[in-house]
């Protein structure tokens, strides 16, 4: 089930790295849990933190300037790695309704849509200039307007973007998409009883 | 015309939706930590697991690697999602092979073995490197937990067609260069994003010429490259590995399951979006410098210059790599000293791998400031090992002889480096922390990584077993 998609006025947090991995953006020993809620206290955790536990003040999430910002902005390649679905959970509990990058790896791209946070994918040079924008004046408001599919940057440029149109459907209703799925039944049903002639060595454990 | 993706895609379309295909998906792997929210989440809804018998399941993230993990596990929530596993596919009448179980071991590792995992089937599990049993000519694909609830709802997902790229690989490995090199040079040469939006196909008569062993560590990276999808042609090699397993086809199949898969591979016309090619014969033993899986050399080579990288992002990027790793541009990678050695993992840690370390590990012994660390792929491995006597080998040399897990390859059980420590890891992923807060990876292949053991440092195998 998913979060409805509202459109955000909020300021940026700038993350000027390339390929931020989902190892970082949640680390391993937070993913014990058998909640989706709570991540928020590891998000970025060592980058976040030092050995001693200690917030590291230059890390944009801490700057106070950055407090409570909901639009992430990033390098390319964004979410790569590992498939933990932990790490869309832990950014939007932590706040994060948006992330901006040029890229996003494919897995974390889908686990944000079927959570509710919007990956807008821009090109790399409007990414930097946003990301330059945000640094040199922090607390820049960025705008996100799923539904007119544009984001509106700290110095009022307005970047269209592309987006799924069933995905945009699903985020801005918050759909269920396993009820819609589920509506296909008898399609699967029927699938599955052609399939079985075909391969029948793939549906061993189906009577009939 | 169609590639050996397009083939199986095809005789998966339940319904469309504009571009989207409903894919049926055939099989499902399951392990403890991606699972639980799936299952709760159908509990919330009230729904039931669709086809129970086409799933199977298998702890292996923070397995302790320790003897006495059946009796007790101290981390409570490690205990926790165990038990939560075991709950939740009794529940749900699916097949697990737990703790005590022979079979458990790596879930990418127990798949193949079981004979689940078949040429032309779609299969996920909620893990990034299921793309390793695309090596059986399947379409298999890591996903997230959502999508986990999803299969085991319907046995459907919506798709997306991704492009086409075949990767060609030519040439004889020289003695010693194994398919973890070739992964390896294969990402250095594409990018850590390289592969993002594409299903990639490895071909080529090097690629031919693995063992199921080596070609699942070639599938087993390509999502370091950025794809979800690795797959190669399933051919004579397949079948014979497959035949006899326990959910292999039975006799009075498979024939007909055989004819059936030698249609699979793409057609000679098939249309690529994108061709890599990739000369095998001159290929060296890699290793990695950064903190990226592109971030791979030749053993030879020494750690670049980011002040040579003329794209500011990339330059940037390296310099932090080299800050987080401590090393200094110029410096030769065989210089450089380990703490830790971690056989094991999902990529690396099958029979073939463990001979290959036991082969450089016998007669030697661990450096004095090394800790070595074996953890085979699964139950099965370890007793063929044991039977092959290379747990033998690995003790007399000063490694330890582990139960089967991930272990060090994600620091989520209690096998972790300290901060600072660095390790020469037969594992996938070199990420900052990777191995535990302040860890720093070298990744390699099992040989390499047995040869850094009893060298204390990064060592060219090639000049070790000499």
């Amino acid at each position: 089930m998913i979060e409805k998609f509202v459109p955000l006025d909020t300021v940026g947090v700038p993350l000027d790295r390339v390929n931020v991995d989902t190892d970082a953006i949640i680390p391993a020993r937070y993913l014990k849990t058998l909640k989706r809620t709570g991540l928020g206290v590891g998000l970025f955790y060592a980058w976040r933190y030092d050995a001693e536990g200690a917030e590291r003040p230059d890390f944009p999430l801490n700057r106070p300037e950055f407090r409570g910002g909901r639009v992430l902005v990033a390098g390319e390649n964004f979410g790569c790695g590992s498939s933990r679905e932990h790490a869309v959970w832990a950014l939007m509990d932590f706040g994060f309704r948006a992330v901006i990058a040029p890229s996003f790896s494919d897995i974390f791209h889908n686990n944000c849509l079927k959570n509710g946070l919007l990956p807008v994918t821009l090109p790399a040079a409007e990414v930097r200039s946003m990301i330059d924008a945000l640094l040199a004046a922090p607390g820049g408001k960025v705008r996100v307007d799923l539904a007119a599919q544009e984001v509106t940057g700290p110095n009022g440029d307005v970047h269209r973007f592309t987006v799924d149109p069933f995905a945009k459907t699903c985020l801005l209703e918050g759909l269920d998409e396993i009820a819609l799925t589920l509506k296909s039944s008898p399609e699967i049903d029927r699938y599955e009883r052609e399939r079985k002639k075909a391969t029948p060595w793939l549906f061993l454990d189906l009577a009939g | 015309m169609p590639t050996l993706f397009e083939k199986i895609r095809d005789r998966h379309v339940v319904t469309r939706r504009g571009d989207d295909i409903l894919l049926y998906i055939d099989r499902q792997l399951i392990h403890e930590v991606t699972s639980p929210q799936a299952f709760e989440g159908l509990r919330l809804a009230g729904r039931s697991v669709r086809r129970p018998g086409a799933m199977l399941a298998v702890p292996d993230h923070n397995v302790p690697t320790t003897p006495g993990r059946a009796e007790r596990i101290d981390d409570r929530e490690s205990r926790e999602q165990i038990e939560e596993l075991r709950k939740n596919t009794l529940g749900a009448g699916i097949d697990l092979f737990d703790i005590t179980d022979p079979r458990q071991g790596i879930v990418h590792i127990i798949g193949p073995e079981a004979g689940l995992v078949l040429p032309g089937i779609t299969i996920v599990c909620g893990d990034s490197h299921t793309g390793t049993l695309g090596a059986f000519g399947t379409i298999a694909f890591g996903v997230g937990t959502s999508e986990v609830e999803h299969v085991l709802a319907t046995q459907t997902l919506w798709q997306k067609t991704p492009r086409r790229m075949r990767v060609t690989v030519d040439g004889a490995l020289r003695s010693l260069v194994t398919p973890k090199d070739v992964i390896l040079a294969v990402i250095a040469k594409i990018g850590a994003s390289g592969g993002t939006g594409y299903a990639i196909e490895f071909a080529g008569e090097t690629i031919r010429k693995m063992s199921m062993e080596g070609r699942m560590t070639v599938c087993n990276m390509t999502i370091e490259a950025g794809a979800r999808f690795g797959l190669i042609a399933p051919d004579e090699t397949t079948f014979a590995y497959l035949k006899g397993r326990p959910l292999a086809p039975p006799p009075s199949l498979w024939d007909a399951a055989v004819a059936d898969w030698e249609t699979l591979p793409s057609d000679p016309d098939a249309a690529w979006d994108r061709e890599v090619t990739l000369d095998a014969s001159s290929l060296e033993p890699h290793v990695t410098w950064g903190t990226s899986p592109q971030d791979a050399l030749p053993v030879g080579g020494v750690v670049p210059d980011p002040e040579a990288q003329p794209d500011p992002s990339e330059r940037a990027r390296m310099r932090r790599a080299l800050e987080y790793m401590a090393l200094v541009p110029g410096t030769r990678m065989t210089d450089i000293p380990v703490d830790k050695v971690f056989i094991g993992s999902c990529t690396n840690a099958r029979i073939e791998d463990l001979r290959a370390a036991a082969a450089v590990a016998m007669g030697r012994k661990v450096h004095a400031n090394v800790t070595a660390l074996v953890v085979p792929g699964s139950g099965l491995v370890k007793r063929q090992a044991e039977e092959e006597g290379l747990d033998r080998v690995f003790v007399d040399a000063g490694f330890q002889w582990r139960l089967p897990g991930c272990s060090m390859c994600l620091g989520m059980n209690p096998d972790r480096l300290k901060p600072g420590e660095r390790c020469a890891s037969t594992s996938n992923r070199n990420f900052e922390g990777r191995q535990g807060p302040g860890g720093r990876t070298h990744l390699m292949s099992p040989a390499m990584a047995a040869a850094a053991a009893v060298s204390g440092r990064i060592a060219d195998v090639r000049e070790v077993a000499r």
